[in-house]
């Protein structure tokens, strides 16, 4: 604690939410963040355009990279969440999964490390796309009126409780889905990035500027310590691409469903 | 010592889904024990609840930095 203390007295700039901000490269547009959605978006592109030039039988290292991929999310996220009808959201699923996963593991690929999807925009847009999605199959599978019944009113309920309920349940399926799923991908790759940053920069400061026995031993373990923070970092990544992916089939697959 | 008290907050907020999680994984891993073939049904089970119970923390994290 005393280390802490002496560091910020010192001069030590804790990270924070202006770290997220970056200057423009070319023009003001143009910023780190954008390069690194294009080249995530180029990387999808080019991975599963190689993984299915030459289909054979017999696959290929990148065909059964991409078909490995691809039956991960058909069998384990759509077929699970929806059922058999899941299997035409497979291609949006497959995309939603492999831009999410790359986008966030920009956060620890040396020289971009940065998630670019700790930018709100960008889980915003995608958590967007979901929700006209599964709203739209659930007007279209059930019609207006008795889609928004069925989910404001389930059956076997008195009456009295609708009042409470019906708003409820209007207000989580329609606004607090497509917030939550953006705010859990945005804040958990800003709150990783955050950690990363103040392993690494406190660690430079007690190694370099703060000096003596306690700072190289404090800023050597806090070093030490980003490393293994970083793998973990790629875990929370993947795991988070698959939630939102998950949560993305599990919408649909409730506005498919007939009863609720 | 200059700092937000935010945080602080957010440290307090962030016990209510710890806990959670905890008991969500307690009961993922006593189910798999109890019966290791249920592990892949369990699984995403867990993970789903796992990522709803995350999502109060992380509201607190955003409004933890959006406040004043």
């Amino acid at each position: 604690m005393s280390i802490l203390l002496a560091a910020e007295g010192d001069g030590f700039v804790s990270p924070g939410p202006s770290d997220f901000v970056y200057p423009g490269i070319l023009g003001s547009f143009v910023t780190k963040p954008i390069l690194i959605i294009v080249l995530g978006t180029l990387a999808v592109g080019v991975f599963y355009y190689l993984a299915a030039r030459r289909a054979a039988v017999v696959p290929d290292k990148m065909q059964f990279a991409g078909e490995s991929l691809y039956g991960f999310v058909r069998n384990d996220i759509a077929l699970d969440a929806i059922g058999h009808e899941g299997m035409k959201f497979v291609p949006y699923l497959a995309t939603l999964f492999s831009f999410i996963a790359v986008l966030n593991l920009s956060g620890i690929i040396p020289f971009l490390q940065f998630p670019a999807t700790s930018s709100i925009a960008i889980p915003l847009f995608l958590a967007v796309v979901s929700w006209v999605i599964f709203l739209y199959q659930g007007i279209k599978r059930q019609g207006f009126v008795k889609y928004f019944k069925d989910m404001m009113f389930p059956p076997g309920i008195p009456w009295p409780v609708y009042i409470l309920l019906a708003p409820i349940e209007f207000f989580s399926t329609v606004i607090v889905r497509p917030l939550t799923l953006t705010l859990r991908l945005t804040f958990n790759m800003f709150a990783g990035h955050l950690v990363l940053l103040l392993f690494i920069l406190g660690g430079e400061y007690l190694l370099v500027h703060y000096g003596g026995i306690v700072g190289i031993a404090a800023g050597s373990v806090s070093l030490l310590g980003s490393i293994v923070l970083t793998f973990f970092e790629g875990f929370v990544q993947i795991l988070q691409a698959y939630v939102f992916t998950l949560l993305s089939a599990l919408y649909i697959g409730g506005a498919l469903a007939d009863e609720h | 010592m200059t700092g937000s008290l935010n945080m602080v907050g957010y440290g307090l907020a962030a016990i209510g889904p710890g806990v959670g999680i905890g008991l969500i994984f307690a009961a993922y891993i006593s189910g798999v024990a109890r019966q290791p073939e249920s592990r892949a049904m369990l699984q995403s089970i867990a993970i789903l609840g796992f990522a709803l119970a995350e999502a109060l923390a992380i509201i607190g994290i955003g409004l933890a930095f959006a406040l004043k």
